[in-house]
């Protein structure tokens, strides 16, 4: 059983393609404060090693990739 | 100055020199996949590639000499869509409005899917400052005009973009 990650944010990205997956987060993710989790689903398969790379790039973290119900569900942390 | 400077972002540096809408996709993707990366991009449309950045795209598709495209409808039952309509080269080139077909399709095929439209990727871009530079010595050939083109491009040439890639992390060309 996995802890529960509390988000403070959930951003829908089902149905889209790349690159809007990764481009949303980025915009989402500033609205955050530093430290606040941003939810993110999508059902684009390429989205988890994109996600990856964007958490390695920016430097905000990626708490948790997984999959739920068919879709893919990424928990991040504001960073910087 | 990325490379000056070592806190710097990095840059994405590319090259857009095709006009129709498959080729379209490349660039914008690539530059705001880029911004949303924390980097810096700048985009360098020239020669076809230039007509991008038009207030209206027009960019279209043609299957003609585009032999691997795949011929597929948006439309009707998941085994009509999977169809791929072996379509000789002599009725594509030779059909009028083949190529406005063709576009349609592909553009319904992409937001089905989907995918952005290359509007709204351009917009994107902008949002995400990337930098977008205009070809001078395209505009002179071609007859345009700075005021053909949208408001957010910069105009420059080969050493405008070259400087700009020279500090560069990924240089490319499409």
């Amino acid at each position: 059983m996995m802890d529960v990650i509390k988000e403070d944010q959930v951003l829908d990205c089902s149905g889209m393609l790349c690159p809007m997956p990764v481009v949303k987060t980025s915009k989402a993710i500033k609205t955050l404060e530093v430290g606040q989790v941003l939810k993110m689903i999508a059902t684009d398969p390429g989205a988890p090693p994109d996600m990856e790379a964007w958490s390695r790039q920016t430097g905000n973290e990626l708490l948790r990739s997984m999959q739920d119900e068919g879709k893919f569900v990424f928990y991040i942390r504001r960073v910087k | 100055m990325s490379k000056s400077d070592p806190n710097a972002p990095k840059r994405l540096a590319l090259i857009a020199s095709k006009g129709t809408l498959d080729w379209a996709y490349p660039p914008f993707i690539l530059a705001t996949a880029a911004g949303a990366l924390g980097w810096e991009a700048g985009v360098f449309f020239t020669f076809y590639g230039l007509t991008l950045l038009k207030p209206k795209l027009t960019a279209a598709v043609t299957p003609v000499g585009n032999p691997a495209m795949p011929m597929k409808m948006p439309f009707g039952p998941e085994g009509f869509q999977n169809i791929n309509w072996p379509i000789p080269q002599l009725i594509m080139a030779n059909v009028p409005g083949f190529n406005a077909l063709a576009t349609t399709l592909m553009k319904q095929t992409f937001e089905n899917k989907g995918v952005a439209s290359i509007e709204e990727l351009r917009q994107m871009a902008i949002e995400l400052d990337v930098r977008l530079i205009g070809c001078q010595m395209t505009m002179d050939v071609f007859g345009f005009k700075r005021e053909d083109f949208i408001k957010e491009c910069e105009i420059g040439g080969a050493a405008t973009f070259l400087e700009y890639a020279a500090d560069a992390d990924v240089q490319l060309f499409v």
